[in-house]
């Protein structure tokens, strides 16, 4: 019994004396204690997917915090991100407003991402396609964007990441390295979103009738605008 | 192969949710445009960030149907970055008080 070969467990299996899983808390003690998987009905895929995430989770965590350190630590002035990020579209002077429309258009492509998952497990092909290639546009939008953003920044104000018009040097520094990997991160997403999409139009996960590859993809690709959530309230309107 | 049919769940939850994402962040969007400050500014946006973060990893995310194992496995060791936090704002504030001892001129 306590040899039993845990590879051939299904996900869904009961415990070793039959019963159907406990719920809560003893369930979560049964689950981690009785010498088999511990995450029941997650398949490998998104348990591994999951963990990737919990390390990005400490990567995104520590860039925002060394922010946190040199943005305390500075004798001069942090530059107002408010009038830094204004626009003046039609003689009207916006603060913020470029990154307020990327928050909209990243959010946009979640809920176009949480709906493709949805269709996927109904297998509705043509609507998964669609809706991925969707929200894979609205990343590279969002991408294009950030790209606009950083030429403003770089070739009319003069912003580096040692010295920038506006104040504290470190502002550059931390913008560059904060909002150059969350949008990296958006670059690899739009990619392999595509690359998925295409293998859904193509078949290849209808033939292995398990679709859980696109709930893994989202799963990415939400945490992406999760990051967008913490980079947004800290960087740009603290 | 198993039959799995992954997290099923109707089409409207998550238009509500993506309705209630802009909501949060055209308000959180109102605090700066309104010039919101001191404690009331620095509470609103964590509120709404909050919030925003909650709604994703709950809903979009499925954490909130997954098994509590796997969110505790997830979202616990995360709070260590909070002792991080704590750690480099006494460095930030010891730095900040040796600048301006030895560099205010």
């Amino acid at each position: 019994m306590a040899h039993q070969d845990t590879m051939n467990e299904t996900p869904a299996a009961t415990t070793l004396t039959g019963a159907p899983p406990t719920d809560g808390w003893y369930g979560m003690v049964e689950d981690w204690a009785s010498d088999r998987q511990a995450f029941r009905n997650v398949p490998w895929g998104k348990a591994m997917m999951w963990l990737f995430l919990l390390s990005d989770t400490f990567i995104f965590g520590c860039f925002l915090t060394s922010y946190m350190t040199v943005r305390m630590s500075t004798t001069v002035p942090w530059p107002n991100p408010s009038e830094v990020f204004a626009l003046t579209i039609g003689g009207a002077h916006i603060p913020l407003i470029l990154i307020a429309i990327m928050t909209f258009i990243l959010i946009s492509s979640s809920g176009t991402m949480a709906m493709a998952v949805n269709f996927a497990y109904r297998r509705d092909r043509a609507r998964t396609t669609a809706l991925m290639l969707a929200t894979a546009a609205l990343g590279a939008t969002f991408v294009g964007m950030q790209a606009f953003e950083w030429t403003k920044l770089i070739v009319d104000e003069g912003v580096r990441p040692w010295a920038n018009p506006f104040g504290a040097a470190q502002f550059g520094s931390t913008f560059f390295m904060i909002t150059g990997f969350h949008g990296f991160h958006v670059t690899v997403g739009v990619i392999y979103l595509s690359v998925v999409a295409l293998k859904v139009l193509r078949g290849d996960y209808e033939r292995r009738g398990n679709y859980q590859i696109v709930e893994i993809a989202g799963l990415y690709w939400h945490f992406v605008d999760l990051v967008w959530v913490f980079i947004f309230a800290f960087f740009y309107l603290w | 192969m198993e039959q799995v049919t992954g997290q099923q769940h109707p089409i409207g939850t998550y238009l509500k949710v993506w309705g209630l994402l802009f909501v949060l962040s055209t308000f959180s969007y109102m605090v700066d445009y309104f010039h919101v400050q001191g404690f009331a500014r620095w509470f609103l946006i964590i509120l709404f960030m909050l919030l925003k973060a909650g709604l994703i990893v709950a809903v979009f995310m499925h954490m909130q149907w997954e098994r509590l194992a796997l969110r505790c496995a997830i979202l616990i060791p995360p709070v260590a970055l909070l002792v991080l936090v704590g750690l480099m704002t006494l460095e930030a504030d010891y730095t900040l008080l040796t600048r301006i001892l030895f560099f205010a001129s």
